[in-house]
């Protein structure tokens, strides 16, 4: 199969998951489970990523900046663009189309080789709708918020380890922090983490969902899921860069 | 009723249902029997909607499946129940959450209620005490009664049973057929069993499809098969010289001359 075909299927794949749900009631069951599993799920991991992605952007920033010219709270001002321009959203969701993806694209897969998918169609449910839509409108909501968990934790994470260091003051600290912040950072950081959701969501679902064969087509679909959104997040995030700042 | 017009289906240039013709019989257990690569199981997913056929007409009791619009489809399905050769059980469901499934989605009624339902169709199937327990928790003959079960909950009239004594002891593919048997005639389904077990074929075939090469090769019931003078038919059914002994002792006995010491006649 070509790319086009894979990208032909992937749309009528979102298309279709747009038609009225046979129970609400069911289906925000669904949402709220995909929630726990997305959002509290990978909680753990992001929390260790990015205290240890501040810790080390304060570090190696101050390595860089060797002259006495430069205040050290600029330090601080670096680690918080980084953090929030970069490492909050970009590692994170990396991270995420790792843990998430390989979850998401593993579950469908099975599902489909154990012929439960076929069970759903068969007493009427439309399997895209209540299968594939409560995990990419989860995404929507717990990425997000894991983005933002990982940006204070990760700015967290650069002021203790440079004032355990000795590298520069929690005073010294802050007030870089504050010195010349942009609230459209943020923002920013925002938009990149509603594209990256639909990303990790969205592309292991579409190779879950189609998956052919036994157990080595699920890990082969797995796989290829993770790399496909880690690719496509490198793409995004170039993209967005380029458009927005 | 099932009525089958016609039916062709066909992946790339290999025909995998050429001209299919048949009706699936209310009341009655209707076997799709066939050898591996026959068509069968495609005939089945054509039959449920999940294969599109390329030509031919699918009614159920007189209303065209192949005609009808998605949301009529989905009302319909709801009228059919499905076991699966595999079961296809929610892994992470217990079995009270499985077979309750259909009702949460589709019905409105109270969690007493469900629950008192789900309990009556376990009762049916002869499954007690397991409500609680996983799918990777319970043997596959209660996965396959847990399939039946979730299967009928929502008194179906069509039943599509996919191989149902695939990777299952002697014993309980006769428990599971005679279980299949029973439910069809208690609730009057539309029941259409694929197989290529020659036990559900002899003890359950009501109404039997040969299916060869992906045309129907032969038709009947269990009384005549024996009879068939169909030669790929008896190379099918009665492959092994043991079957085809049993072939001639059912041929004797329906003749009244079954061999001494089988029913004491001398």
């Amino acid at each position: 199969m070509n790319f086009f075909n894979h990208f032909g299927r992937y749309i009528l794949m979102i298309k279709g998951m747009f038609t009225k749900p046979e129970n609400w009631r069911m289906y925000w069951k669904e949402l709220m489970h995909q929630c726990s599993d997305i959002g509290i799920g990978s909680l753990g991991i992001v929390v260790v990523v990015a205290l240890f992605i501040g810790a080390v952007s304060t570090l190696q920033t101050a390595y860089q900046l060797v002259s006495n010219l430069i205040p050290k709270s600029t330090i601080a001002q670096i680690v918080r663009d980084t953090v929030i321009l970069e490492f909050a959203p970009t590692i994170t969701c990396i991270v995420l189309a790792g843990v998430v993806g390989s979850k998401i694209a593993s579950e469908l897969g099975n599902m489909r080789v154990s012929e439960q998918i076929d069970a759903l169609e068969i007493m009427g449910i439309n399997t895209k709708a209540y299968l594939i839509m409560p995990k990419i409108l989860a995404s929507f909501i717990m990425i997000p918020l894991l983005v933002i968990i990982a940006g204070v934790l990760g700015i967290w994470g650069g002021r203790l380890a440079g004032t355990m260091a000795g590298i520069l003051s929690p005073e010294e600290f802050d007030g870089g922090l504050l010195s010349g912040f942009l609230p459209f950072n943020v923002t920013f950081a925002l938009y990149k983490a509603y594209t990256f959701a639909f990303i990790i969501s969205s592309i292991p679902a579409y190779f879950g969902y189609f998956v052919q064969g036994g157990a080595l087509e699920i890990g082969k679909a797995s796989t290829t899921a993770v790399v496909a959104s880690c690719i496509m997040i490198l793409f995004a995030d170039y993209v967005l860069a380029a458009l927005l700042l | 009723m099932i009525e089958i017009k016609d039916l062709k289906k066909s992946f790339g240039d290999k025909v995998v249902i050429n001209s299919v013709s048949a009706v699936m019989e209310t009341g009655k257990a209707n076997l799709i029997i066939g050898a591996s690569g026959s068509g069968k199981t495609v005939l089945m997913k054509c039959l449920v909607g999940l294969f599109e056929p390329d030509s031919g007409e699918i009614l159920y009791s007189g209303h065209s499946f192949t005609g009808m619009e998605e949301e009529e489809r989905k009302e319909l399905r709801q009228q059919i129940g499905m076991l699966f050769q595999g079961s296809a059980l929610f892994d992470s469901q217990t079995v009270e959450q499985n077979v309750m499934f259909p009702l949460d989605m589709f019905t409105r009624l109270s969690y007493a209620e469900k629950l008192k339902k789900v309990n009556e169709v376990l009762d049916r199937v002869n499954l007690k005490d397991a409500n609680k327990k996983f799918p990777a928790e319970i043997s596959g003959g209660m996965k396959k009664r847990v399939g039946i079960a979730r299967a009928i909950v929502l008194n179906p009239k069509y039943l599509f049973c996919d191989e149902p004594n695939s990777g299952l002891d002697p014993q309980t593919s006769l428990v599971i057929d005679k279980l299949i048997y029973e439910v069809t005639r208690e609730f009057n389904m539309t029941t259409v069993i694929n197989t290529h077990d020659m036990n559900s074929v002899m003890e359950i075939g009501d109404h039997i499809v040969y299916m060869h090469q992906g045309e129907k090769e032969w038709e009947g019931n269990n009384k005549q098969i024996i009879y068939s003078k169909s030669k790929k038919l008896n190379d099918f059914i009665f492959a092994s010289e043991f079957l085809q002994d049993v072939k001639e002792m059912r041929m004797r006995e329906a003749e009244g001359k079954a061999p001494n010491g089988k029913n004491g006649s001398h």
